[in-house]
């Protein structure tokens, strides 16, 4: 066990090297964009003038090692710093984005395991069998359609046609449990692609666990049919689909844009890209900070997950 | 004075965003939030002639035509692009669309501008101006703040010296540049004393300025916002949802609506389907597409405010090839303006004539129509000395229709012999980048005033002198008006000057956008003449619901 514990240290300190590489990338990623936050504050009044004011009341005159340093020794103390925008300070930011995010993203995770594993698991019972080829189809079907062009269908469908669900969460902003009708169209639309890609893992996990040879002398032994294929065969073929549903968290965490944009949910994507257009630099860094932890510690679990699952396949630092 | 219903200046404004697909988080492709451009007057200088009293208020027509008398009650919710969580009900930092119909709810102005751009008096009763024109006495009408207190001289000095503060960059601050802040006075509770730092025919354009709003004296904080607008404050959630309540003592008269509330929708098809679905009733800023979709087939109304924005290129008139003005009139000569507005507009717009302000006062709308003539381009062209010219034109999805348009008029151009490559700018950053790189660049702006315009402009001291049109001459004509009083002989001077740009000035004016708007069946009340920005643009204390 303490293999793995050093495992654990040693993969945390790695991504906390990661994520202040992340945050350094992102920084000068940024300050490499044309025009800093004043020229686009300044918008169409790009008055020389009005800019240079603009620019020392965001003390963005300061060179940008300067900059950073303030920034980072903030962090130090847990402060985020504050948007150069408004004013406020980013903890604001990422708090208000990332309740409905999260809000999404579990409603997501919960639907999508017990959907994904159980669609993969009917569609392995029999290979090429008529289940199997039915879902095999509708996912793959699912799966070649972008997501915005899936929500607008369903939008158009069940919400401007039918009239059974609101087309938008306009207006409900950080209130949505209140109005779960709201999120059942942008949980479909989040759902479709990860339901595909992980189905289809586990139907070929299942598929090869089944065709093993631990599987062929279970069988030998006489164990019944739904003990090998739930007990033997289906925490192998979970295995890789853990590592997929981890990319899947991560991506759900860092606001699907598409959706928030279509659905108007106010999520953490909204606010990323209302500050890399602004050039806010300190909200932008807040959120590679947040991305950046959300990401290490997803993938970590994803590991331990897998080593648990199938220890067999043994721990990649 | 009331009923009044023109349209108003607008701002330029952004670009309804295509959608990338794809897994991954972000998307640089979104764009949203306009601009609003240049509502602003940088210079005002101007000149109202109606020195006297309130200009008034011609031409109102009401309410679009919506019969039967007003019906009061009821909560109407209003979809613009929105500033995400930049937002702020600070009316003086308003820079998007959304914040100025926050704003123009919320507070008043002294003045505000009428649909062909003249200003009417809101806040303010009168204006008068001294025989030299560099002293105003503004006589303010009977209004009171949300708190109950009356609006004073003091509240309008405090007001515009906090806009005016070197240290804070507000927008308007140039605007507000020809007032000299610290000689001007209250002469008594209701009656302010400007005094300019030189004549300023058209001073009561600067009282209208875009984000001129008079706040209380003393006002630090906006978190919880006072003003003498016809709506309230009841709560604020940044880039999600603004509520407001009537007003019941607002001078104008109280609003027909209980209750508006403004949500946050940044594409333009989320703002659509909320109309659609009933979630909304006014959607601001649709897209040509989507009104034609719509247009008469009973589900929702479409509004079309036309002369909202202008569409042009501008050539930088100080660098080769545009300092030679052949090369210009050659210019002019290119483009099919029909062409580029059916083709980058949807048709959503007219065409122009390389003058700003087209339906605005002053608008010297007696020059023939400049058409397309690829031979005399072609003979310009030739006696530059510029055959086979290569021109690199920038432009950016900054503003709907900019990289539509640049293509069209690069393979327009090319019938001449004319090679443009099209090069794309960052579009956050574009308005800065075009103000002094480049030569040729797609450009646009919102309703303002032409005497704005031109001193914004068009003069060698102008802040954002996108053509760099630099002439001794053409200054002095502009300062000729400003000190000029009587409105006719201020009428042939901007007559003289726009004569001067129409035969070879810098910007290319193809076209003016329409600004288009959707309700609800049941709204009512929503001006459709006012351009975008003007008084009668997002109005809602004249709105009601059937």
């Amino acid at each position: 066990m303490s293999g793995l514990r050093s495992f654990v240290v040693r993969r945390l300190v790695l991504g906390a090297g990661q994520t202040a590489g992340v945050v350094l990338l992102v920084f000068a990623l940024t300050e490499a964009l044309p025009g800093d936050a004043a020229v686009t504050l300044a918008g169409d009044r790009p008055e020389p003038e009005r800019i240079a004011a603009i620019r020392a009341s965001m003390r963005l005159d300061l060179p940008a090692y300067e900059r950073l340093a303030h920034w980072a020794g903030g962090l130090l103390h847990g402060d985020l710093g504050r948007s150069l925008v408004t004013g406020r300070p980013v903890t604001g930011y990422l708090a208000d984005g990332l309740a409905p995010t999260l809000l999404l993203a579990a409603l997501t995770v919960a639907l999508l395991v017990p959907a994904g594993v159980g669609l993969g698991v009917l569609a392995a019972r029999r290979e090429g069998g008529r289940a199997d080829r039915l879902i095999s189809s509708v996912t793959l079907g699912i799966y070649a359609v972008p997501e915005f062009a899936f929500g607008v269908l369903l939008v158009f469908v069940f919400a401007l046609r039918l009239g059974w669900l609101p087309p938008t969460a306009v207006g409900y902003g950080g209130d949505l449990l209140a109005r779960p009708a709201a999120l059942v169209l942008p949980v479909a639309v989040l759902l479709a692609r990860p339901v595909c890609s992980i189905s289809r893992l586990v139907r070929a996990g299942m598929l090869d666990a089944l065709a093993s040879p631990y599987v062929a002398q279970a069988r030998r032994y006489g164990i019944g049919a739904a003990r090998i294929r739930y007990a033997h065969a289906l925490p192998n073929a979970v295995a890789p689909a853990a590592q997929q549903l981890a990319r899947t968290v991560d991506w759900l965490l860092g606001g699907v844009i598409v959706v928030e944009a279509l659905f108007v949910i106010p999520g953490l994507g909204t606010v990323l890209l209302t500050a890399v257009s602004a050039r806010d630099i300190p909200v932008v860094q807040g959120l590679a900070v947040v991305f950046g932890v959300l990401t290490v510690a997803l993938n970590l679990a994803a590991d331990l997950v897998t080593h648990r699952l199938a220890p067999r396949t043994g721990v990649a630092a | 004075m009331r009923a009044d219903d023109r349209p108003a200046p607008g701002p330029g404004s952004p670009a309804p965003g295509p959608y990338a697909p794809a897994d991954a988080f972000l998307y640089p492709g979104l764009h949203r939030r306009g601009f609003l451009a240049a509502a602003s007057g940088a210079a005002a200088v101007g000149a109202l002639a109606l020195a006297g009293c309130g200009a008034g208020g011609s031409g109102s027509d009401g309410s679009g035509g919506d019969a039967g008398p007003p019906r009061r009650g009821g909560r109407l919710r209003a979809a613009f692009a929105g500033g995400g969580a930049n937002e702020t009900l600070d009316p003086h930092l308003a820079n998007l669309f959304s914040d100025v119909a926050r704003a123009k709810a919320l507070f008043d102005k002294l003045a505000d501008f009428g649909a062909d751009l003249t200003p009417r008096p809101r806040l303010a009763a009168s204006w008068q101006p001294n025989k030299t024109l560099d002293r105003w006495t503004v006589t303010l009408r009977k209004a009171a703040f949300h708190h109950g207190r009356p609006v004073t001289a003091d509240d309008v000095l405090f007001s515009f010296r906090r806009i005016a503060d070197p240290a804070k960059a507000f927008r308007s601050k140039a605007d507000l540049d020809p007032i000299d802040l610290k000689a001007s006075r209250a002469k008594d509770p209701r009656t302010v004393e400007f005094h300019l730092k030189r004549p300023t025919a058209e001073f009561p354009d600067v009282l209208a300025a875009f984000g001129a709003y008079i706040v209380p004296a003393g006002t630090r904080s906006f978190d919880r916002p006072v003003g003498s607008g016809p709506f309230r404050h009841v709560s604020f959630a940044p880039g999600r949802s603004t509520v407001l309540r009537r007003f019941d003592d607002y001078w104008d008269g109280a609003p027909h609506l209980d209750e508006l509330e403004f949500v946050a929708a940044d594409e333009e098809s989320a703002r659509v389907n909320a109309l659609l679905g009933g979630q909304v009733e006014y959607a601001h800023e649709l897209s040509p597409a989507t009104a034609r979709a719509h247009e008469g087939r009973g589900q929702i109304r479409i509004v079309r405010l036309k002369n909202s924005a202008m569409q042009a290129f501008a050539m930088k008139t100080d660098r080769p090839p545009f300092d030679d003005k052949r090369v210009r009139q050659a210019f002019f000569l290119l483009a099919d303006r029909a062409e580029l507005v059916r083709g980058a507009l949807s048709g959503a717009g007219e065409i122009g004539n390389d003058l700003f302000g087209k339906g605005y006062a002053y608008y010297a709308d007696g020059l023939p129509q400049r058409t397309q003539d690829l031979d005399r381009a072609r003979q310009l062209l030739k006696q530059a000395g510029a055959q086979n010219l290569k021109v690199t034109l920038d432009t950016s999805d900054v503003a709907a229709g900019f990289t539509e348009a640049a293509g069209i008029f690069r393979d327009q151009a090319a019938k001449a012999g004319v090679r443009i490559t099209v090069r794309h700018r960052d579009k956050d950053s574009y308005w800065s980048d075009i103000l002094e790189s480049g030569t040729l660049c797609s450009y646009r702006s919102g309703a303002m005033p032409i005497e704005m315009h031109l001193s914004q402009r068009l003069l060698t001291d102008s802040t954002t002198n996108a053509t760099h049109w630099h002439h001794k001459d053409f200054d002095a004509l502009y300062q000729q008006a400003r000190s000029t009083a009587d409105r006719g002989e201020r009428t042939a001077l901007y007559g003289r000057m726009q004569r001067r740009l129409h035969a070879e000035g810098g910007f290319l004016v193809w076209g003016f956008a329409d600004w288009i708007v959707g309700t609800a069946q049941r709204v009512r009340g929503v001006s459709r003449t006012a351009p975008a920005n003007s008084l009668d643009w997002a109005r809602f204390d004249k709105v009601w619901l059937a």
